[in-house]
């Protein structure tokens, strides 16, 4: 096994909001090893922004609460995250972990050239001439693939187009060649296309450059092709992870049975009905006390509603935490293959 | 998957009946959890919260209690000149002294602040009403319309503001009509152009684009949609206008523009009391403290407004 | 077949917009097309491509710079106050942003209830009553019209924007872009509901969107447009079984396949670059920039619509030497 260079710990983060406090991430643990890429899913909502944005060390002081109890952790080749202060974290965002955001437009300077805001990156974190980094600046540029490069970099960003817009943001992450790369919703405001064109460059960029990417995306669709690794986030909590076979072939959770379903099949009947999941996310403010899904779950059971649901490993890669794995539940009901065979089901 | 696991010896000890199926029986999954709150409610909510805001509302209020009831606390006549009791310092019997006619200041601030605040709403009347109606009209006639206004309302905006107030009350005498009317004549083109502004957007909002696919005709989107929607920014535009009123005024009486004597405002009474400021300084003090504490508490109060008021705020 | 009732017909359709001295935008550049009467046309093409102009121009939102549109035998641009106001009873349109479709300021109730108060067709008591059934038709229950906009889910949003567009209950519903702003799971969710009520209340809709396997799912014949210009034409299995359109071909095979496996096998025809800009359009087909097939005759003259199988439309000069690759 690879080694692990990323590791999120037991992590809480809860928002200050008029009515009450939000809980938006309760109790989150995974890790991402070197090279690999490891797909977040969820709806809006489910906690899946905030965690990465907690990895950067994004989030607003003024009404975020990162709660530092015992074991809580986000280790980055072993080292604490959650301990460093803002100069140290400057050292890191950036440099070591970066980060890209859906939506290009906000995310860039629209005062500073395309080239400048590259080389501002480089230049803040590497001790390199003025000329080595408009160099090192021009070739992320072709890199990413943007054709012109020279001349690209001397334009603003309302002369590029969307996708040449998200291919600069990628550029201006990539710059210092970052281990990690955190890509919230790269794609989702983009069209088919052009959403094709940028996985593809992540896909590539990351073998190139070695590093390890998280994926946040609602769609699952869009991580088939790239992701190793996925992990369905519900309410705040993981819900079930597995590799993207074990995910998408013997998912064992009704949750990304729902999600998975919930996308039409291109083969599929017209005006079949989908299948659709009543309802809406719990609100976080008072989280329901059982398994967060239970509102929502065809197949929930009484205990569902009293007491969250114990997580079970069903392989070194796959868990998912539901009770319709408990040896009482009644499995008659399930579609097939949601069971796995017992001897691999091990309470953790 | 932090969840506090339970050990296989616990999990059997479950009752066969948790494990019945009930599916989603009784719950919609539909439910909101937070209580209702009415869009000024909400507003109201973010307001209280804080507190410099809220300091500047009682201020306010102490303010404008002092004015009215001040008066008859005090027990004396604004006008009555008494040559015994000229320039006397604040005492117990004179709470701000008197001036150099032996009148009373605390009762002349008290009813010359009345004057100032009337005549500071009367202007934000005149400027919201006229600003209001000019603004609407160009952000939804759209076109030639409200390229003429708009270059109109440059016109006027670009006038020497001062020399306009001066010679309009030459010609105009000094009266509080022709102060209210020179004061308030191009100040409504800031107004003019914020509403039109608000309207531009929330025209190409997709609510008015369904109102208007519903069959709504111009007067419903108007009340309906573009009024409301623009109620917030023009309260806090109204809030932020007094003080600069308040202030033209004491400014045009401190120069002797203002209202005619014997009515008194903080501007004239500050005019009078710098004459006397090098052996009575508090006859100058006073009025000037009333017209900060005034102002202040109007920008505090439109500060927090604005802030409320800001959907991107909203939580 | 030829029973079918025309509902709508779209005769060379122009919207254009005047962007600065000599630059036009041709959002909308010559379109045609019939929507027979409890169908869905579903109208797909990447953002820029004059979709949502098309439909606002239907529903008479815009109004057209050439050619027509005939609603149920009349024009709807030559329609007077009053009868544009009758028009609006029968042709309804669901906003693509749930976030701004709704006015900020008013109770769920009196969203809903704009129509019926507009037309004046209950008042009161039935009035709400009639709210209530909306609200429930819609997966949402009465204590929720009391609520203001900002507490709901996107989701839920979108469908009460369903329900106000249902509340004068109109034959005819465009449906902008409605699936794009949600997350997939509460898509499936509005999208089952919008077949359900077509069903119920046989409704007719233009359903607009870029995501190609919703429109496939949803929609009985689908458009594809490019930059303005209907680029292909056809029933919905059968486009997307047998695209011929080189764009139409490349747009297919960039749809996320939610099976890795499937992903792994699909060859991905590249399409180079981005769409250029409306304004000022160059002459000859639209695509030609981009089409690595294009020849001289495609950047000299624009194709025209041509039926080249029953039903199946195609504007692309090559398409019959193309058909094969």
């Amino acid at each position: 096994m690879s080694e692990k260079l990323l590791e999120v710990k037991d992590l809480h983060v809860s928002f200050k909001t008029y009515a009450g406090t939000s809980h938006a991430v309760r109790g989150v643990d995974f890790h991402l090893n070197q090279g690999e890429t490891l797909a977040i899913v969820g709806e809006s909502g489910c906690g899946k922004t905030v965690t990465s944005k907690a990895i950067m060390g994004l989030l607003p002081e003024d009404n975020t609460i990162i709660d530092k109890k015992s074991g809580s952790a986000i280790l980055f080749h072993g080292e604490n995250l959650l301990d460093y202060d803002e100069k140290q974290m400057t050292q890191i965002r950036g440099h070591r972990i970066s980060m890209i955001f859906q939506d290009p437009m906000t995310s860039l300077n629209p005062t500073m050239k395309i080239g400048d805001q590259i080389m501002e990156s480089i230049l803040l974190h590497q001790k390199v001439t003025k000329a080595e980094a408009y160099r090192q600046a021009k070739e992320m540029l072709e890199l990413v693939k943007i054709p012109n490069a020279e001349q690209r970099m001397k334009q603003y960003p309302f002369e590029f187009s969307g996708g040449m817009r998200q291919r600069a943001m990628i550029a201006v992450a990539l710059a210092c060649k970052p281990e990690i790369l955190i890509a919230d919703e790269p794609t989702t405001a983009l069209d088919v296309t052009i959403q094709a064109q940028i996985m593809e460059l992540i896909g590539s960029l990351q073998k190139e450059l070695n590093m390890a990417v998280i994926l946040v995306t609602h769609d699952l669709g869009v991580v088939a092709s790239v992701a190793d690794r996925i992990q369905v986030m519900y309410a705040g909590k993981i819900v079930e992870r597995g590799t993207v076979d074990e995910i998408f072939y013997h998912s064992t959770h009704p949750y990304t049975r729902a999600l998975l379903n919930s996308v039409p099949k291109i083969h599929s009947n017209n005006k079949d009905k989908l299948y659709s999941l009543k309802g809406t996310p719990p609100d976080l403010i008072n989280p329901p006390t059982g398994c967060p899904f239970a509102a929502r779950c065809e197949y929930g059971m009484k205990v569902c509603r009293q007491l969250p649901p114990e997580v079970i490993s069903f392989s070194s890669s796959q868990e998912c935490s539901c009770w319709l794995h408990h040896a009482k539940a009644d499995t008659s009901v399930l579609p097939e293959g949601m069971i796995r065979s017992s001897e691999k089901r091990s309470v953790k | 998957m932090s969840e506090k696991t339970m050990n296989p010896a616990q999990a059997v000890e479950l009752d066969d009946e948790l494990f019945q199926r009930i599916g989603t029986e009784g719950l919609s999954g539909e439910d909101i959890g937070k209580a209702s709150l009415t869009y000024w409610a909400d507003v109201w909510r973010r307001f209280r919260s804080n507190k410099l805001a809220i300091l500047g509302l009682i201020l306010l209020v102490a303010v404008i209690l002092m004015l009215f009831i001040g008066p008859s606390l005090s027990g004396k006549d604004y006008q009555l000149i008494d040559s015994s009791l000229k320039n006397l310092t604040p005492s117990s019997e004179y709470w701000f002294g008197t001036d150099d006619m032996g009148r009373d200041i605390f009762t002349r601030v008290c009813v010359g602040g009345r004057i100032s605040i009337y005549i500071g709403l009367c202007c934000t009347l005149v400027m919201f009403v006229i600003g209001a109606l000019v603004g609407a009209l160009a952000g939804l006639k759209g076109g030639w319309v409200d390229d003429l206004i708009m270059r109109f309302c440059e016109f006027l905006g670009n006038l020497p503001y001062l020399i306009i107030v001066v010679i309009l009350s030459m010609i105009m005498g000094r009266s509080m009509f022709s102060l209210v009317f020179a004061m308030s004549i191009t100040s409504w083109v800031g107004t003019a152009r914020m509403v039109r502004g608000q309207i531009l957007q929330i025209k190409e909002m997709d609510y008015v684009q369904a109102a208007v696919a519903l069959g709504a005709d111009t007067t419903h989107i108007i009340l309906k949609h573009l009024l409301p929607n623009t109620m917030g920014i023009i309260m806090v535009n109204i809030t932020m206008s007094i003080p600069g009123f308040i202030f033209s005024e004491a400014f045009l009486s401190y120069i002797g523009l203002g209202v005619k004597p014997p009515e008194t405002s903080w501007g004239a009474l500050a005019s009078a009391g710098q004459q006397q400021l090098m052996f009575y300084p508090h006859q100058l003090l006073f009025p000037c403290l009333m017209i900060i504490l005034t102002i202040l508490a109007l920008h505090l109060i439109g500060d927090g407004l604005s802030d409320a008021l800001d959907p991107k705020l909203r939580q | 077949m030829a029973e079918k009732e025309v509902l709508i017909e779209v005769k060379d359709l122009k919207k254009y917009f005047k962007v600065g001295k000599n630059a036009v935008l041709k959002a909308v550049d010559g379109v045609n097309f019939k929507i027979y009467k409890g169908e869905t046309l579903g109208l797909v093409g990447e953002s820029g491509c004059g979709k949502t102009t098309c439909g606002k121009t239907v529903m008479g939102l815009y109004d057209a710079t050439d050619g027509q549109v005939i609603f149920d035998g009349t024009d709807i641009h030559s329609l007077n106050k009053q009868e544009k106001k009758e028009f609006t009873k029968r042709a309804q349109i669901i906003f693509q942003d749930p976030y701004s479709s709704l006015d900020p300021r008013m109770t769920v109730a009196d969203i809903i209830g704009e129509g019926i108060d507009i037309h004046g067709l209950y008042k009161g008591e039935e009035r709400m009553a009639k709210i209530h059934e909306l609200l429930e038709l819609v997966g949402l229950n009465k204590e929720h019209a009391l609520r203001f906009p900002h507490e709901f889910s996107g989701g839920q949003r979108q469908r009460i924007g369903i329900a106000r567009a249902l509340a004068i209950e109109p034959e005819f519903i465009v449906c902008d872009e409605p699936i794009s702003a949600l997350d997939v799971s509460i898509q499936a969710q509005v999208v089952n509901l919008l077949i359900e009520l077509q069903q119920k209340k046989n409704l007719t809709y233009l359903f607009i969107a870029h995501d190609l396997s919703m429109v496939k799912h949803i929609s009985d014949r689908v458009g594809v447009m490019y930059l303005g210009n209907m680029v292909e034409f056809a029933d919905s299995d059968e486009l997307y079984s047998n695209p011929l359109h080189p764009y139409t071909k490349a747009l297919m095979s960039a749809i996320p396949i939610p099976d890795p496996d499937e992903e792994k096998l699909k060859r991905r025809i590249p399409i180079e670059g981005e769409i250029p800009s409306p304004i000022n359009p160059k002459p000859g087909c639209r695509f030609a920039g981009r089409c690595k097939f294009a020849t001289e005759q495609c950047f000299a003259s624009t194709p025209a619509l041509t039926e080249v199988k029953a039903e199946h439309f195609v504007a692309c000069h090559r398409v019959h030497e193309l058909e094969n690759c």
